[in-house]
């Protein structure tokens, strides 16, 4: 891969308290601007590693460098997206989705101002004062979606964040993401079990073995030559890569 | 939401009326038999009843009563709350006090009421300290809870977004801990009305515990039966008004 990685994993292991051996020497680079998926199967650490590159779980050994520069727990650069959203309950939309900006201490009309215009960005105009409880599923993991825009981190870490919506809604979001992201300069670190999902979202895929977890692949899934994100189902390299994937994730069951 | 409300009749209320209404005809006819010398018709206790709000000795005895119940109650309300968050933050605290609160807690707590008059008199005082010791488990163990159930999520999502440690307790573990809290809150008024009344008849007679004392020794059971019922519709109603206040303040929290 390119030596111009935004994110560097070197040897990074992971045993829980307890004995449980979740990752195991995780070597990784993860290029800028690009959307990276970690897939494996149930259980394998996928979520340990995303939360350990947030800097919200310690590691047992090695390293993670953002440009370059070993993580001591959170940061300002890594936005984080939640698989049940993790909204304030007993907030409205529009303080949920400044609530980043109100930890740093943005002035409230100022942070107001920029939650506005994710909200917008988001397709939620009309529901700044809407409760949480209010919101279907996929509209507030749009909220947390929104959230992680608003403090302008240059990554987004996404642990399964559609897992928690109907299919039609995962659908009609996952598209969503891909036009936004067209917009939005940002590396995209997405934790997924579906495959479909994986291919259908990310620049590469990151194959992980079941656990203790290694980086066992990476998988190209650039679409060269598709416009539209509608025209992505049908694409012929989508559907081999997809079925590629299955072939080697058959592997880890039983 | 409230479409079914607005369709006028309610058959829940209803139901409710009914419930009342069998009772009070059980008792009234009790009362005739009667099963006791000692016990009233619902139609004596309910004149009684009138009799003694119209002449205001009611009034002046819910006064006295009031008075050392609200004072415990702000007392423990305040500290017992402040204990039990304190108890959630931070563990050494918790394995110091914990072990004592859930002892207490299944403890009977009215057998301490003659310590208390042997330690503090018979005065306000001692009244106060029954109210605060019958009040003080509910609401500092439900505190307790309320902060040691907040979402771990959440928590882990103020992190994220680089909050620290004091924004983390104000902004995320108090607010998401704050349904459980009331509800103890609730909860303590609830056990404090069982403090006051122990404390009355057990201490000295005041308030309703005197006008309950007062009418059985006369033999006036009819006036005696209405002092009761007068203090268990009252803290019914007080703790029924805090539990409406409780949906109000906090159905959006009810996910």
């Amino acid at each position: 891969m390119q030596n111009n990685s935004i994110i560097e994993i070197i040897g990074l292991s992971k045993t829980y308290a307890g004995g449980v051996e979740a990752l195991a020497n995780i070597e990784l680079k993860i290029p800028p601007g690009e959307l990276t998926t970690l897939l494996g199967p149930s259980g394998c650490g996928k979520t340990t590693l995303l939360k350990i590159i947030a800097g919200l779980l310690d590691k047992t050994d090695g390293e993670v460098l953002i440009k370059g520069k070993p993580i001591k727990g959170p940061g300002p650069e890594r936005a984080f997206v939640f698989q049940d959203f993790a909204l304030m309950p007993w907030a409205n939309v529009v303080r949920n989705v400044a609530f980043g900006l109100e930890l740093r201490g943005v002035a409230k009309k100022e942070r107001y101002e920029i939650a506005r215009k994710y909200i917008d960005e988001m397709g939620l105009a009309g529901f700044e004062k809407a409760y949480p409880h209010e919101l279907s599923g996929g509209m507030r993991q749009r909220v947390g979606l929104a959230r992680a825009l608003a403090v302008d981190a240059e990554i987004l870490l996404m642990d399964e964040p559609f897992a928690s919506v109907d299919e039609q809604t995962r659908r009609k979001f996952q598209e969503d993401l891909l036009k936004l992201l067209k917009i939005e300069k940002k590396t995209v670190v997405f934790v997924t079990h579906s495959i479909e999902e994986a291919v259908y979202v990310s620049d590469q895929v990151v194959l992980l073995s079941p656990r203790p977890s290694k980086v066992t692949r990476i998988v190209d899934t650039r679409l060269d030559g598709v416009e539209n994100v509608e025209d992505i189902r049908r694409d012929r390299k989508y559907l081999d890569v997809v079925e590629d994937l299955w072939q080697i994730l058959k592997q880890y069951l039983i | 939401m409230s479409t079914k409300q607005q369709t006028g009749f309610n058959p829940r209320f209803l139901w409710k009326l009914l419930s009342l209404a069998l009772m009070f005809g059980a008792w009234e006819l009790a009362g005739r038999k009667p099963i006791s010398i000692a016990f009233p018709t619902f139609s004596d206790t309910a004149v009684a009843f009138f009799q003694m709000i119209g002449d205001g000795t009611l009034l002046t005895a819910f006064g006295v009563t009031l008075k050392p119940l609200g004072v415990g109650i702000l007392i423990i309300g305040t500290s017992g709350m402040l204990f039990g968050i304190l108890m959630g933050l931070y563990r050494t605290f918790e394995w110091f006090t914990l072990p004592m609160f859930i002892i207490v807690q299944s403890a009977p707590m009215a057998a301490l009421i003659p310590l208390i008059t042997f330690l503090y008199g018979i005065g306000f005082v001692a009244k106060v300290l029954a109210v605060v010791l019958m009040a003080a488990p509910v609401i500092v163990l439900n505190s307790y809870k309320g902060i040691r159930n907040a979402s771990p999520t959440l928590i882990q999502m103020s992190k994220s977004f680089l909050g620290n440690r004091r924004q983390q307790i104000f902004k995320i573990i108090i607010p998401d801990a704050s349904g459980l809290i009331f509800a103890g809150l609730r909860l303590g008024v609830a056990s404090g009305f069982v403090g006051i009344v122990l404390a009355e008849l057990l201490i000295t007679p005041t308030g309703i515990g005197d006008l309950i004392t007062y009418y059985r020794a006369l033999a006036l059971y009819a006036q005696m039966f209405a002092s009761i019922v007068a203090i268990v519709v009252f803290a019914a109603v007080v703790v029924s008004a805090l539990q409406w206040l409780e949906a109000l303040l906090f159905r959006r929290a009810r996910l």
